[in-house]
């Protein structure tokens, strides 16, 4: 029977080496393959099991906490701020994974940032626990709370920034949500939450109006257009320009009015800085008529045309080029219509690039990584994104600026602070036909110093609906957050 | 002199899967904490001196035996200890280190027993009925269900697995009954629809016994023994005949079955699409969820593994049964799968050594059949944790937990010791100096 003992034994042994095989391919040739599986949860034990850095505000507001729990996954994730941080710190979910600052900063968050410090070494050795880097905000928690009020109920965001560093002081967008539910470890919690939210929605209170929604900001965007026809060498803010009551547009039978249906003013000309001041919308047709690149190269310079570099992610604001036989719109361009769309971020940097003497800060939301043991691991040197304008323009416009808010004709006047220049640029921009405008304010102060550069937006005017103007609904909100930066500052 | 040799070679490699397996086993311990390494020294030192004692045993009643044998299902055990008390060390570990202490001290009781193995071939149609009933227990009110399987008995806190020791009776029932009969029925003498069949007389106890413990099993849902069953069935009836037509016959017959099975039985079923689409969003949550938490464990493990004691393969369901293997696979990566391979093959090889040198056809064939059922079962397991076959639910043998699995396993080579001895004691006739040269290396 020798031989068939033999044989079996062959057979065994291929059966053995079949199995030795199949563990090469599963262990080895398609392990990254098959480990890579949602259903594979080792990745977020792992995880769950660090305590997840704390994001806190600039001044030691706890925003995003990590807690113990008693569950297999050793961590909870929770939102002290509710819904005030949504659209900052964005979520840690399970179902969901991970957006905004918590997806930007995740490798810092779980002390995977590559650091490694003594401490680091020494909860690995007493097997302590793995603690990941706290993220500290460039976000004022008070001055995030007054932007919260001041918008109210209205849809819209308000953006308040350092022009100088590019510190963002506050950041709000109504509608928000709050974080919490969807990093509940309980997948039905996170799920039905997500879908009160109507996801899919473009009004979903999931989208961060600030950096991910774009609106025509209007006569904002005049602060652009003068900043090209500065910059051109072909006007500067005496230039005049005619002042009809309506602007003959080329290739058509159409015509561009201002907003009153009125010529700006009471003579038949009208120079730039006055245009500025009482916001003519027939100037700064024609001079997105004349100087269409100029526009666009300035507006670029600002920012728009491409994703601002920012720690969450921007949607792009939007310069296209006009082709010549759609000139009409080039003198819509001109004043912040037709293609041109601008996120709130957007024209915060318009703001604060003029403040801060033509050069464009990068804008920053976080201040420093701090590691456990309390060391500052990584801080962030002020950048510049983009120079659209020389100082001495800058300067320029900022008198023009100021002059909107401070002069009687000007549009901005709700913005005024008594002993504080405030420049600003009133905006009310034509939507959809039938729905009522977006009502816009841009500005700084101290205008000699900038502390705060701000941008406010009021969709569809809020409650002032058809009435509204950007100077009646969006410029009183901006002031209350200049007022409550000097106040947390003392400017 | 020779004896002594082979107790000493015996005793060094023991030593060598002793430091091998404790050192896992205190590994797994201290990437607990210091505090469970002492809870676990206690276990260490006692599973240690269980296997010295038995080697030191050896010596006085089969000094002649194969000195691999011991310290490769020492090692094996150790192993699947290690990984077992790295899932529990509360319960199951303890529970497993005790058992392993009652497996071994089967394993001398046995050989004190059973001086000479031949005289089990007399005891045949007893064992064979023996096999049959404990297979139909769990069948009966005394049975419980587990995991979906009848396979369980229970005897106040705790259960048994009878089907386990049956399998050691029915091989021995099948080793002397072939061993007896192997020429009639090597011969055909009848005709049936054109095709020469040996005497229906000579095959039918055979025929009925294996009818009777597929259709108990069948019954009981336990897939992976009926397999096992199947497959021992035909390897020793073509050792004994070696006649390859009863194993095309037995195939055909295995396919028809498998048919049969995949139409009528849901869980059949269920095995066979869970292994085809394991990463199917449909069932890796449900059906296949198992399956692919194993590949999983083991796809995690990589080339080195985690590290003992690093991995999460407690997320595997009855991962201290049936998937202790993609446990190791995960903390000790392909290296550690490989080696316990390289194990289960020496094990196999020793085995059907023992098998080749045996000097009675009955001797033959038991030692034969044991070696095959024992390579058989770790190979269905093996390929249904890789997903290499269709998962079907079964012990790893020596490794996984379970108190009846361990005792079925040590008893079986406390018989291939026997075996082995008792061959080293009665001089090989001239003609087989072959196979002596062989043999004895």
């Amino acid at each position: 029977m020798q031989p068939q003992i033999r044989r079996v034994g062959i057979g065994l042994v291929v059966a053995f080496l079949a199995v030795f095989l199949q563990l090469n391919y599963v262990q080895i040739l398609a392990a990254e393959r098959i480990a890579d599986n949602n259903a594979n949860v080792r990745s977020l034990l792992q995880e769950y099991a660090i305590k997840r850095g704390d994001i806190i505000t600039v001044d030691g507001e706890p925003v995003a906490v990590s807690e113990p729990t008693t569950g297999r996954l050793k961590y909870r994730r929770t939102y002290p701020g509710g819904e005030l941080y949504g659209h900052i710190t964005g979520f840690y979910s399970i179902l969901y994974g991970t957006s905004r600052i918590e997806a930007s900063y995740d490798d810092q968050l779980l002390g995977e940032s590559g650091v490694i410090t003594m401490q680091d070494v020494q909860d690995r050795f007493l097997g302590s626990g793995l603690k990941g880097d706290d993220v500290r905000l460039t976000v004022h928690s008070q001055l995030q709370e007054v932007a919260r009020e001041a918008l109210g109920s209205d849809r819209g965001a308000v953006v308040a920034l350092d022009p100088k560093t590019g510190d963002v002081r506050a950041m709000w967008s109504n509608p928000s949500y709050d974080p919490t539910p969807l990093a509940s470890h309980d997948g039905d919690v996170a799920r039905e939450y997500r879908k009160s939210l109507d996801p899919n929605s473009i009004d979903s209170p999931l989208v961060g109006r600030a950096t991910s929604r774009s609106y025509p900001p209007g006569s904002t965007f005049k602060i652009v257009t003068a900043s090209a026809a500065l910059e051109s060498g072909k006007y500067d803010p005496q230039s005049t320009f005619p002042d009809p009551q309506a602007l003959d547009l080329p290739l058509t039978d159409d015509t561009l009015t201002n907003f009153s249906n009125t010529a700006c003013t009471g003579t038949d000309e009208i120079d730039l800085f006055t245009a500025v001041t009482v916001s003519c919308d027939t100037t700064f047709a024609i001079l997105g008529l004349d100087i269409p690149e100029e526009v666009q190269a300035a507006a670029e310079g600002y920012g728009f045309n491409a994703p601002i570099p920012f720690d969450v992610s921007t949607e792009a604001s939007q310069v296209p080029p006009v082709p010549d036989d759609e000139e009409p719109l080039r003198a819509f361009a001109g004043i912040g219509q037709g293609n041109v769309a601008a996120t709130p971020l957007q024209m915060a940097l318009v703001a604060a690039g003029v403040a801060n003497g033509g050069e464009v800060p990068r804008p920053r939301l976080v201040k420093e990584v701090i590691s456990p043991s309390g060391e500052i691991v990584d801080s962030f040197p002020p950048e510049t994104i983009g120079s659209p304008l020389s100082s001495a323009n800058a300067s320029a416009l900022t008198d023009m600026m100021v002059s909107a808010v401070a002069d009687p004709s000007g549009t901005g006047g709700a913005a005024q602070i008594p002993g504080v220049a405030v420049a600003g640029k009133t905006g009310t921009a034509q939507t959809v036909e039938g729905t009522n405008p977006h009502t816009w304010f841009i500005c700084f102060a101290p205008a000699d110093d900038p502390q705060l550069a701000v941008a406010v937006i009021v969709e569809n005017g809020g409650t002032f609906g058809s009435e509204a103007t950007g100077g009646a609904v969006a410029a009183p909100i901006a002031k209350a957050v200049l007022d409550a930066d000097r106040a947390i500052q003392g400017w | 002199m020779q004896a002594t040799s082979r107790r000493n070679s015996e005793l060094r490699l023991l030593f060598m899967a002793l430091i091998v397996g404790t050192g896992a086993l205190a590994l797994v311990a201290v990437a607990r904490d210091f505090e469970s390494l002492g809870l676990a020294a206690p276990l260490i030192g006692a599973v240690a001196v269980c296997y010295i004692g038995a080697t030191i045993f050896l010596r006085k009643v089969a000094r002649l035996a194969d000195p691999l044998i011991l310290p490769l299902a020492a090692i094996l055990n150790v192993m699947g200890l290690a990984a077992v008390y790295r899932l529990d060390p509360d319960q199951y570990g303890p529970t497993q280190v005790i058992w392993t202490g009652v497996g071994i001290a089967c394993f001398v009781v046995v050989l004190i027993v059973v001086r000479d193995y031949t005289l089990l071939s007399r005891f045949k149609y007893i064992l064979g009925f023996v096999g049959v009933g404990l297979l139909m227990i769990p069948a009966t009110p005394l049975g419980t269900e587990i995991n979906g399987a009848q396979l369980w008995i229970k005897v106040g806190a705790f259960s048994f697995q009878p089907g386990e020791i049956a399998k050691l009776c029915l091989v021995i029932f099948l080793a002397a009954y072939l061993a007896e009969r192997k020429e009639l029925l090597a011969i055909a003498s009848s005709r049936l629809a054109g095709f020469h069949v040996p005497d229906l007389k000579h095959f039918g106890p055979l025929l009925v016994m294996w009818g009777i413990s597929l259709a108990v099993m069948f019954y009981e849902k336990d897939l992976g023994s009926s397999l096992l069953f199947f497959s021992i069935f035909l390897v020793m009836l073509y050792i004994a005949t070696a006649r390859l037509v009863y194993v095309a016959f037995g195939l055909l017959l295995f396919f028809a079955g498998a048919f049969v099975g995949y139409t009528v039985f849901s869980h059949v079923r269920v095995r066979v699409i869970t292994w085809l689409d394991v990463f199917d969003p449909r069932y890796i949550q449900d059906e296949g969820y198992q399956l692919a938490q194993s590949l999983f464990a083991l796809a995690t493990g990589g080339l080195f593994g985690t590290g003992l004691g690093q991995g999460r393969p407690d997320i595997i369901p009855a991962a201290e049964t049936d998937f202790i293997f993609s446990v190791l696979g995960e903390e000790l990566g392909l290296m550690g799968t490989a080696a316990i391979l390289i194990c289960f093959m020496l094990l196999v090889a020793r085995g059907l050594r023992i098998a080749m040198n045996a000097r009675t056809d009955f001797g033959q064939l038991l030692a034969a059949g044991l070696t095959a059922i024992f390579g058989i079962q770790a190979i269905i397991i093996l390929a249904g944790v890789t997903r290499l076959l269709p998962l079907t639910g079964i012990t790893l043998p020596f490794m996984s937990y379970g108190g009846s699995s361990l005792l079925s396993n040590f008893i079986l080579i406390a018989l291939l010791v026997r075996i082995s001895h008792q061959t080293s004691e009665t001089p090989a006739p001239a003609e087989t100096a072959e196979i002596l040269i062989g043999g004895r290396g």
